[in-house]
């Protein structure tokens, strides 16, 4: 079967979305994805849809999907590269992937991934009572 | 409103999604709509062909090229034979839904959209027809 | 009227399509439309041979039959590009028209020559005005078609111009609003904006409204809409410049800017812009600074 290729470097996993996906593919994805994290203990998950040219509200669902389950495994997810004409219309559609971060390119997600991790990390380290007040921070 | 061109598709799978939303993209290539308005159709095809599936247990999608007042535009028609919709009112609304998404499928269809229409009857089946002016 | 098998038109365009063209030719550059300044004659040759052949084939392949036989096709095509060719040039309208009636005369004297029988004749003429008709008729729709295209054209590259996006610093961006907002000018300018945004890579984006006397609901919706989309696609808004009677519109109007940055001013939203793209501003001390 079909399937998105998910590259690993370093602690994080890379997704570059180049096809018109069709809805099992898609699902695929999510399932492919959550097992990559669970086995590999990735930390971030960049997923790269700079060449969708269309995002419906069965893709963004699994793009948010993907997120919150990542979130529960321990890892930040961050979608890059959304092209305008694709945000105006997931915006016109009324789907604003709420919790979900983004970046302008991969490299800037990688960035952002990287400065996530350090957020969180930092957080470890500090005392257990300031651990909501900076969790809450995280998710904004 | 006369009719430039006409054709009929399945959506029995979805694959056939796709193959939907490329034959959109391709007339509005083809009638001249700026990128974001062919975003705004091929997503809404993609939305009701996928009504079509999950609620309609499959139909067919019609795409016609029209012509009013000098202007040309693009009809999607959906229609099957499933157990149709009770509440059309409810249906429209934001945040509604029966499949089990984000209940965004017909409300927010109709913005992407200039025109859009539903007609259904518990039991005999559903038809969705939505157009965009160039 | 008469049926095109009985009909000599399609032979006589043929047969004296050389003599036709030039009779043609001589027509319109004698007329008062002729503008060689426009044109070239060898230009105005070759359309005219085109446009004849193409007419003769249409009628050849039943043409006369009806505006709408398919035969048409080429032929209206060829009128389009035409017409669009000429309107470009400068052409009048009526000079773009007098161009295809000029075609009249000569084919009637063609059809003169070669129908003796008067009836015939009257029937052929009647065949050649429909012909005629047909084309000026094309002719004139092609044109304005063309000029509304122009003018189409005009508005959207005006509707681009009026609002520019500018670049305020690595990695900000400004598009600084004057005059009134409607609904499309907002959905143009907020396009490009998204658009330069993905160009130029920047994180920030400053939409200063300093300049605009009022907002209504739609266009606050499209601001937010703005926003929104360009978080999607990983950049930051901040929204400046609005004033106080906007401000109390937009809680009067119940939109909800709260998910939204705003700034009073536009050096406010730039002093944040520069925080978040993690630039800091402050002057130097006094003996660097001569």
């Amino acid at each position: 079967m079909e399937r998105i290729p998910i590259l690993k470097m370093g602690e994080f996993l890379l997704v570059t979305i180049q096809v018109d996906m069709h809805d099992r593919l898609a699902m695929q994805l999510q399932d492919d994805l959550t097992d990559r994290i669970s086995a590999t203990g990735a930390r971030g998950v960049l997923i790269d849809i700079s060449a969708l040219e269309m995002v419906d509200s069965f893709i963004g669902r699994m793009i948010a999907n993907i997120a919150a389950m990542a979130r529960i495994l321990d890892a930040q997810t961050v979608v890059t590269g959304m092209q305008p004409a694709v945000a105006i219309t997931l915006v016109e559609l009324g789907l604003t992937l709420t919790g979900v971060r983004t970046a302008l390119n991969v490299e800037r997600g990688m960035t952002l991934l990287r400065s996530l991790l350090d957020e969180a990390d930092g957080v470890a380290h500090d005392a257990i009572a300031d651990r909501e007040d900076a969790d809450v921070g995280a998710e904004e | 409103m006369s009719v430039l061109k006409n054709d009929l598709m399945p959506v029995r799978t979805a694959n056939d999604i796709v193959v939907v939303r490329q034959h959109v993209r391709a007339l509005a290539i083809e009638l001249g709509f700026s990128l974001v308005d062919q975003t705004k159709m091929v997503t809404a095809a993609s939305e009701l062909a996928r009504n079509t599936l999950a609620h309609g247990g499959g139909g067919t999608a019609r795409i016609e090229v029209v012509a009013a007042n000098a202007r040309r535009g693009l009809k999607m028609t959906f229609e099957d034979r499933g157990k149709g919709i009770a509440d059309l009112e409810l249906a429209m609304r934001d945040g509604y839904s029966t499949g089990g998404g984000l209940g965004l499928g017909l409300s927010g269809t109709r913005r992407l959209m200039n025109e859009f229409e539903l007609q259904s009857k518990p039991g005999e089946g559903t038809r969705v027809s939505a157009t965009r002016w160039k | 009227m008469t049926p095109r098998d009985t009909s000599v038109l399609p032979s006589v365009l043929q047969k004296r399509s050389g003599e036709l063209l030039d009779a043609w030719i001589a027509h319109q550059t004698s007329a008062d439309g002729y503008r060689p300044d426009l044109m070239a004659d060898a230009e105005l040759r070759d359309q005219s041979r085109e446009l004849l052949a193409s007419a003769s084939a249409a009628v050849s392949a039943g043409g006369l039959e009806s505006p709408t036989h398919p035969s048409w096709q080429a032929t209206r095509q060829l009128l389009g590009s035409i017409a669009e060719s000429r309107a470009t040039a400068g052409f009048a309208p009526t000079a773009t028209a007098t161009f295809v009636l000029s075609l009249k005369q000569p084919i009637f004297e063609a059809l003169r020559k070669d129908v003796q029988n008067p009836e015939r004749l009257a029937d052929e003429l009647w065949n050649a005005t429909t012909l005629i008709d047909r084309l000026a008729l094309q002719t004139m729709e092609s044109t304005l078609e063309a000029r509304e295209r122009v003018i189409a054209r005009q508005h959207e590259d005006m509707l681009e111009l009026s609002t520019p996006v500018v670049k305020l610093w690595d990695g900000i961006l400004a598009l600084p609003m004057i005059g009134t907002l409607d609904s499309a000018r907002t959905q143009v300018v907020m396009e490009s904006l998204l658009q330069r945004i993905v160009e130029t890579g920047a994180e920030v984006a400053i939409i200063d409204i300093t300049g605009v006397p009022t907002v209504d609901t739609l266009v606050a919706q499209h601001l937010i809409k703005t926003v929104t989309a360009a978080r999607l696609m990983g950049a930051d808004c901040i929204i400046s410049g609005i004033r106080p009677q906007i401000a109390a519109t937009i809680v009067h109007l119940g939109v909800d800017l709260s998910e939204v940055a705003t700034k009073s001013t536009l050096a406010d939203a730039f002093r944040l812009a520069l925080a978040r793209t993690g630039h800091s501003l402050g002057r130097a001390p006094a003996r660097e600074r001569r």
